[in-house]
């Protein structure tokens, strides 16, 4: 035992030569217009906003900040298009145009995975190995979809629902627009796609990609913008479907706003999932389970396992690797292939983590943070473990969508059940054990829409995903995601 | 230029292995136009040659099933790829063959490819049509998933030298099967074409098998062989169907009786023909 903590203290401090992706693969424009009705186009209240890198707080591009009378420009084009073309086009056609996009994204993906970290400040490596190839998987699945509805299960002949307006969060830009768009475009729907704020240029690249697949004009229309952009489609009347995936806060307003109207409506908001290990766990696979887990994406993951549940007898040696194996981390600069956490994607959400995690130490909480060096610009927050965690703990209860992990214990497989289930979230959990029996007899009584064994963070275009509770409704991702986009 | 021009006249080979192979027997046949020109010489395939393209398709069977649906879908459209940008020879042969004029030809190149598209599209989603949780009566968790039945053997339509062909084809690769076809005895050369399409677009060696030759002497073989799993009878014409499937019945071969080109496109019966159902219970408790 002694020998194996050594080998693995030496193995961390291995210095790596930096091995840094170049920005130039991005080919960025200087500003990037509205996409609407196939055409990019200036807003027409003219206004622009800044994209930043978060990792240096450079201006990347600007782009254009959509106006209600934008947004009411894209609806009308996702109307025309949904009324003279898209809903007349056969499922065979449109299949053939998804599965262009799919193959184009796959051509252009590594410009995409240098656009997707120079704007989101997520390592190359997960947009390279992860956003852009699922990305790609996810038109290709829908794709498939568009002339097999009839075998969905929906019943015969099933039909789109019209304009979907869909707005998407800044965690996992491209494939958050291909999740939302290729169910849809599969469905027949036509769409207006609003990026986030402070990752709206895989969307925007995207666009050029529809451009080349030449999929039909004002079939996708995608407009940047804020907040405000996102509640004018909300609140827009031709809109017959909301999709939106952000916070539970949102989330909750996006309901109230569409619950008098006959818009359909589909969410998927926070969580503050629980990785739960049981004391026959396989030790190695779980320590990195638990590590992807939350450090995936510096923690920005709504799926996020943000909270690690133990079981009290091996409480003490979990939490023990766990340090060692944050303190091997590699945090800084995003463009490196190396990097395992990257920068926090903006000063706000930067602001609200510190702003947690300072609760965690005030409340009592113990705080492992790594020692890692942080760069002097960009928005960053080294990896952090609190141990000695109760469920009363604002960083047991809150959602932190950052690089921070709560550890808690607990003795019988009812208690693990009682405190994961002890949220208001409900949307993915982990199960690690060596006992399949136990494992299933767990996540039949969790409250979540996604239980995850001996694993964690698994995706695949094929798997629903999707929550319970106030983490939202509908499932996005295999046959189930159809159901959003089919008046069914 | 093409007056001058001496044609070179390429003789067509049989798929065994991803090798693209005269029979072992040395032997070939003059295939003629529908009008009864001379097409082209292709190797008349023997009923060794049947048995070496079932060893090989043994061979690629796990390998094939074991890569993610994702990959045969992917490997499936890239065909659809090959085959969209050789349309021109396609139809030409569809015309010859089937004696349709260049604009029918046409159509029926661009339905295959289609078809193509289609099957590609299945592979990661027969799982979700043809299998599903159980809700068995007590503290299990039972779920069902389809398998491939293994090897397939395939008689592909004498009528439709592409279009059925690649249906026939398809439909079983496509959940993971591999196939040995005879293709269409006296139309063979656009499958032959197909098939030399799949030796450039990914598919693994082993996983398409293509022989030609004449059917009644090599359909026997195929019928009976111990080492297929089912059969697919199409292209078997007449009473000879009901004699195969006898055969077939030798081994527990599942068997796909002919029924004609009426069926309806969105039909899944070919997909589900070579398919089992795998049922796996676990129990549940803590």
């Amino acid at each position: 035992m002694t020998q194996h903590h050594l080998a693995n203290s030496e193995l961390g401090s291995l210095d790596y030569d930096p091995a840094p992706e170049s920005a130039q693969i991005a080919k960025l424009k200087g500003a990037y217009g509205l996409f609407i009705d196939g055409q990019f186009t200036d807003p027409t209240q003219h206004e622009q906003f800044a994209s930043l890198n978060p990792a240096t707080e450079e201006t990347l591009v600007t782009v254009a900040h959509a106006s209600a009378e934008d947004v009411d420009r894209a609806v009308a084009s996702a109307r025309k298009a949904y009324d003279t073309v898209w809903s007349k086009t056969t499922g065979a056609r449109r299949a053939k145009y998804l599965f262009r996009i799919a193959r184009i994204i796959q051509e252009r993906s590594r410009e995409l995975a240098v656009v997707e970290t120079l704007d989101n400040g997520k390592p190359i490596r997960e947009s390279r190995d992860v956003d852009i190839p699922l990305a790609a998987a996810h038109f290709f699945y829908y794709a498939g979809w568009a002339d097999k509805l009839d075998h969905a299960g929906f019943g015969a002949d099933p039909r789109p629902v019209g304009v979907c307006g869909q707005i998407i969060p800044w965690n996992f830009p491209l494939l958050m627009a291909a999740w939302k768009l290729a169910p849809a475009l599969a469905a027949g729907n036509t769409c207006v796609l609003k990026p986030a704020e402070t990752t709206p240029l895989s969307a925007l690249i995207l666009a050029e990609i529809l451009q080349q697949a030449e999929l039909p004009e004002g079939v996708v229309n995608i407009i940047t913008g804020d907040g405000s952009t996102g509640s004018a489609l909300v609140e827009h009347p031709g809109v017959d479907k909301i999709a939106f995936t952000g916070s539970t806060e949102v989330g909750r307003l996006i309901q109230q706003r569409v619950a008098t109207t006959t818009k359909r409506l589909t969410l998927e908001l926070g969580g503050n999932g629980a990785n739960i290990v049981f004391d026959d766990a396989p030790v190695d696979e779980m320590i990195e389970g638990i590590i992807d887990g939350i450090f995936f994406n510096q923690g920005h993951v709504c799926c996020a396992g943000s909270r690690l549940l133990v079981q009290e007898t091996i409480a003490d040696e979990v939490l023990r690797r766990l340090v060692r194996r944050v303190e091997q981390l590699r945090v800084g600069d995003p463009m490196d292939k190396n990097t395992d956490v990257g920068a926090i994607n903006s000063a706000a959400q930067l602001e609200r983590i510190k702003e947690l995690t300072a609760f965690g130490e005030s409340e009592g909480a113990t705080r492992y943070t790594s020692s890692c060096a942080l760069p002097d610009k960009g928005y960053w927050f080294a990896p952090t473990v609190f141990a000695d965690v109760t469920q009363s703990h604002r960083i047991a209860r809150e959602e932190i969508f950052g690089p921070v992990l709560s550890v808690l214990t607990f003795r019988t497989p009812e208690e693990a059940v009682a405190k994961a289930n002890n949220t208001n979230y409900g949307l993915a959990c982990g199960v690690w054990s060596e006992k399949g029996s136990r494992t299933l007899w767990v996540a039949q009584r969790l409250r979540a829409g996604v239980v995850w064994a001996n694993t964690y963070n698994r995706f695949d275009p094929t798997s629903p995903f999707g929550g319970v509770r106030e983490s939202g409704f509908g499932r996005e991702g295999g046959r189930h995601g159809l159901e959003a986009y089919l008046n069914v | 230029m093409s007056d001058s021009h001496v044609e070179v006249r390429k003789t067509y080979k049989l798929l065994i292995d991803g090798a693209l192979a005269r029979s072992e027997s040395g032997r070939s046949y003059e295939v003629t136009t529908a009008a009864g020109a001379f097409l082209a010489n292709v190797a008349q395939g023997s009923r060794k040659d049947v048995r070496a393209a079932v060893v090989a398709a043994r061979a690629a069977q796990a390998n094939w099933w074991s890569a993610t649906a994702y990959n045969r879908g992917q490997v499936i459209y890239r065909l659809a790829e090959m085959a969209e940008s050789r349309r021109a020879e396609l139809a030409e042969h569809v015309a010859l063959s089937e004696g349709l004029k260049p604009a029918a030809a046409q159509v029926t190149v661009a339905r295959a490819v289609d078809r193509m598209v289609w099957y590609a599209g299945w592979t990661d989603k027969v799982a979700q049509v043809l299998g599903g949780a159980n809700p068995v009566a007590g503290p299990f968790f039972n779920f069902s998933l389809p398998t491939p039945s293994g090897v397939v053997g395939v008689v592909a339509p004498q009528e439709s030298s592409l279009e059925g062909f690649v249906d026939c084809v398809l439909a079983p690769l496509c959940v993971g099967n591999t196939v040995v076809v005879l293709a269409s005895q006296l139309r063979p050369t656009p499958a032959l074409l197909v098939g030399e399409m799949s030796t450039t677009s990914d598919f693994p060696t082993g996983v398409l098998n293509i022989v030609t030759g004449f059917t009644q002497e090599l359909t026997p073989t195929l019928a009976s062989h111990e080492d297929i799993d089912g059969i697919d009878l199409e292209g078997v014409e007449g009473d000879a169907a009901d004699a195969l499937a006898k055969v077939a019945a030798g081994s527990i071969k599942r068997v796909l009786r002919p029924r004609g080109r009426h069926d309806d496109p969105t039909s899944l019966r070919r997909l589900r023909a070579f398919v089992e159902t795998s049922t796996v219970w676990h129990t549940i408790g803590q």
